[in-house]
C-alpha cells in the first residue's frame, strides 16, 4: 500500500479508538470532570501524565534540536525529566492530601486570600494558553505534512477531535484517552529507533547503540566528533553554551516542569497519597523511555544525514533526500557548481540545510522501513499533540469555571458548574484553534518561556506553603508578583524590545532569557521570606492545615466543599 | 485528624526531611554536578563508547532520577507504617 493510504488508515483507527474511549468514559459530575472522580490507578495515571507531558515538540522536534546542539541539548533531557523528582518528593503527595482540584485552590486556601488565588489563576491561564496555542499549531503541521491537507484544515480537524473528547469526557475522558495515546506514541517512536540502531551499530537497544560501534569499528560518538570537527563544526559531545547558562536553563526547566498546572493537576486524580508518589514514579519511567531514546535518534540522525550527503555527488543522493526536498525540510543548493554537496559551518559556502524536524519525521525512510511505519509515526505525532492539547484545555476550563466563576459565585449548583466548565472548554478550543491557524509571531518563542514563568511564579509559593507554616499571604503575593514581573521583564526586554542586545555579553551573570526563570524563582523565595517575617503569622487554622497535609492519613477522596 | 495525641508528627516530619535531603543531594549531584559542573573532568573517563560526563548529561542522570523516585516511594511507605500515619 501507498504511504498516504497507510497514514489515513492508522491515523483513522487511532482516532476511532480515542473517540470510543471518550464516549465510554464521559464525565457525569464536576468531580469526574475535574479529577476523573479521584479513582485513577497509579499506573494508568502515570501513563496519562506521560502522554499529557510529551507534546508534539517532544515527539517531533526534540531529537532534532539535540542533533544540532549536541551536548548542549542535554538541558532539555535533564530539565524535562529532573522536574519529576521535585514533583514526586516536594509537591505531589502533599497536594494530593490537600485534596482539592486545582493549584489556585491550594494557593487560595493556604494563603487565605482571594487576591493570591486570582494572581495564581492569571498565572495558570497565561501559562496554559501560550502552551496550547503551540500545540494546536503542531496538530496542524502534522496533519498537513502527513495527510497532505492545508494547515488550516489540519487545525480544524484537530479542534473537532479535542473538542469532542475534552468537552464531553472532562478529566475522566482525557485520562483514559491519554493512556491509549501514550501506547500509540511510544510504539511509533521506538520502532524506527530500534531499526536504525540495529543498522548502524548492530545493537537493537537505542540507548546502548548510542555508545556502540559503527561498521568501521570506531565508537559512533567518537566518529561523529571527528566528522563534525573535520567539517569545522564544534564536537558533538562538547559544550558550546557557558556553564552558568547550562546550569540555569536546566534549573528553570526542572522547576518549571514541577510548577506547570496541567502536570500538577494529574496528581489530584489518584485515590491516595501513596498513589500520588508512586504515580509520579511511573510517569517518569514512561517519559524516560522516550527521553533516553531521543539522544540516540539525534546522534544516529545527524550521523546518517552527514554521511549520506557530505562530499557526495548531487546526482547520487539517497531517495529520502529528494522526497523531503519537496517539503523544503532539506535543501541542497550546489552553490559552487562542482556537483558535490559541501556541508559547512560557513553560511556563504554551506550547500546543505536540514530542518531539525527531519530527524524523527524522515527516520522510517532513512532506515528503509516499510510504508506502514511512516503512517505509524504520523499517528504517534498526532497522539502526542492531541494529548497535550487536551490536558491544557482542561486546566483552562477548570480555571474559568471553578477558580474564577465559583470564587465569585459560590452558590451555583453542580450541574450549572459542569455546564460552565464545558462551555469554557469549548471556548478555549476555539480560541486555541484560532491561534493555531493565525499564529501570532510570538507564540513559538513564548512557549519556551512558559517554563521560566511557572518556575518563577508557582513553584516557590507552593513549596513554602507546604514546608513552612510561617509564610503568610503578604509574602506569597509579593513573592509571586516579584518572580513573575522580573522574569517577564527580562524576557520581554531581550526578546522583544532590544533583540539585538540578546547576546551573552549583555546578559546578567551570563544567564540567557531561557534560564532567567531560575533567578526569578530565587527572588520569589527571598521576597516571600523577607516580607513574611515583617508581617503577622498566618491564622491558627491555616497553620493546622499545613500540619495536616504533611501526614498521609485521612486523604480520602479529592473533596469538593 | 491532626490532633490525635499518640501520633509523633514531629518525628515523622524530621525523618521525611532527612530522606528528602539525601535524595535531593543525589539528584543535584548526578545532573547539575556530573552533567554540568564537572562534565569536562568526567569526560576524561570513558564508559564504553561514551565519555562519562556526556553519558550522565544525556542518559545516566535520567536513570538515576527514576531510581530516586522509587527509593522515595519505598522509604516513605515504610516511614508511614513506622509512625502509624499510613492510609487505610
Amino acid at each position: 500500500m501507498e504511504i498516504l493510504t497507510w497514514t489515513y488508515l492508522l491515523v483513522g483507527i487511532s482516532f476511532a479508538i480515542y473517540i470510543g474511549i471518550a464516549i465510554w468514559s464521559r464525565a457525569g459530575s464536576t468531580k469526574e470532570f475535574y479529577v476523573a472522580g479521584g479513582g485513577v490507578s497509579p499506573l494508568a495515571n502515570g501513563m496519562a501524565t506521560a502522554a499529557d507531558w510529551m507534546s508534539a515538540a517532544s515527539f517531533i522536534s526534540m531529537a532534532g534540536i539535540i542533533a544540532f546542539a549536541g551536548y548542549d541539548g542535554s538541558v532539555y533531557l535533564m530539565g524535562w525529566t529532573g522536574g519529576y523528582v521535585l514533583l514526586a518528593l516536594l509537591l505531589a503527595p502533599y497536594l494530593r492530601k490537600f485534596g482539592k482540584f486545582t493549584v489556585p485552590d491550594f494557593v487560595g486556601d493556604r494563603y487565605y486570600s482571594k487576591t493570591a488565588k486570582i494572581v495564581a489563576v492569571i498565572c495558570a491561564l497565561f501559562i496554559s494558553f501560550t502552551y496550547v496555542a503551540g500545540q494546536m499549531r503542531g496538530v496542524g503541521i502534522v496533519f498537513s505534512r502527513y495527510l497532505e491537507v492545508p494547515i488550516e484544515w489540519g487545525v480544524v480537524i484537530g479542534m473537532c477531535i479535542v473538542f469532542f473528547y475534552a468537552v464531553l469526557g472532562g478529566m475522566k475522558g482525557i485520562t483514559y484517552t491519554q493512556v491509549a495515546q501514550y501506547c500509540v506514541l511510544i510504539f511509533a517512536y521506538m520502532v524506527p529507533a530500534i531499526f536504525i540502531s540495529m543498522q548502524l551499530t548492530g545493537n537493537p537497544i537505542p540507548q546502548l547503540g548510542l555508545g556502540g560501534e559503527v561498521s568501521d569499528g570506531t565508537y559512533l560518538l567518537d566518529k561523529l566528533d571527528g566528522v563534525l570537527a573535520d567539517l569545522g563544526f564544534a564536537e558533538y559531545t562538547s559544550g558550546r553554551k557557558g556553564m552558568m547558562d547550562m546550569f540555569m536553563i536546566t534549573l528553570a526547566l526542572m522547576v518549571g516542569t514541577a510548577g506547570l498546572p496541567h502536570v500538577i493537576v494529574r496528581f489530584f486524580t489518584v485515590p491516595k497519597v501513596k498513589d500520588a508518589r508512586l504515580s509520579a514514579g511511573y510517569a517518569l519511567v514512561f517519559i524516560a523511555i522516550l527521553y533516553t531514546t531521543a539522544p540516540a535518534i539525534a546522534a544516529f540522525g545527524i550521523y546518517n544525514a552527514i554521511n549520506s550527503t557530505s562530499e557526495k555527488k548531487v546526482s547520487d543522493l539517497p531517495a529520502w533526500i529528494s522526497t523531503w526536498q519537496k517539503t523544503d525540510l532539506i535543501k541542497v543548493d550546489d552553490k559552487n557548481g562542482d556537483g558535490i554537496v559541501q556541508y559547512l559551518p560557513d553560511q556563504e559556502k554551506n550547500e546543505l540545510s536540514i530542518d531539525r524536524d527531519i530527524m524523527v519525521l524522515a527516520s522510517p525512510e532513512i532506515a528503509e522501513l516499510p510504508n506502514w511505519v511512516v503512517g505509524l509515526v504520523a499517528a504517534g505525532a498526532m497522539a502526542a499533540a492531541l494529548s497535550t492539547a487536551a490536558g491544557l484545555l482542561l486546566v483552562i476550563s477548570t480555571s474559568v469555571s471553578r477558580d474564577l466563576f465559583k470564587t465569585f459565585k459560590p452558590e451555583i449548583s453542580e450541574k450549572k458548574e459542569l455546564r460552565i466548565a464545558r462551555i469554557a472548554a469549548a471556548g478555549a478550543v476555539i480560541l486555541a484553534g484560532y491561534f493555531g491557524v493565525n499564529p501570532p509571531g510570538f507564540v513559538a518563542q513564548v512557549v519556551a518561556f512558559a517554563f521560566g514563568l511557572a518556575a518563577a511564579s508557582f513553584f516557590p509559593v507552593i513549596i513554602m506553603g507546604i514546608f513552612s507554616d510561617r509564610i503568610n499571604k503578604e509574602g506569597a503575593i509579593a513573592g509571586m508578583l516579584t518572580g513573575l514581573v522580573f522574569t517577564l521583564a527580562y524576557i520581554i526586554y531581550f526578546k522583544f524590545i532590544s533583540p539585538e542586545l540578546n547576546t551573552a555579553e549583555n546578559w546578567w551573570f551570563g544567564v540567557s532569557p531561557e534560564g532567567i526563570g531560575s533567578i526569578g524563582m530565587i527572588l520569589n523565595f527571598l521576597v516571600c521570606i523577607l516580607v513574611s517575617s515583617f508581617t503577622p503569622a498566618p491564622p491558627q487554622e491555616v497553620q493546622e492545615m499545613v500540619q495536616d497535609i504533611r501526614i498521609p492519613r485521612g486523604a480520602g477522596q479529592a473533596s469538593d466543599h | 485528624m491532626p490532633s490525635e495525641p499518640k501520633i509523633n508528627t514531629k518525628g515523622y516530619w524530621r525523618k521525611n526531611l532527612q530522606t528528602l535531603f539525601i535524595l535531593l543531594f543525589i539528584w543535584f549531584l548526578v545532573s547539575f554536578g556530573f552533567g554540568v559542573l564537572w562534565v569536562e573532568e568526567l569526560n576524561q573517563i570513558r564508559l564504553g563508547g561514551f565519555k562519562l560526563g556526556f553519558w550522565f548529561a544525556q542518559q545516566g542522570s535520567i536513570y538515576v532520577f527514576v531510581l530516586l523516585i522509587f527509593v522515595y516511594v519505598y522509604r516513605m511507605n515504610k516511614l508511614d507504617k513506622e509512625f502509624d500515619v499510613h492510609e487505610d
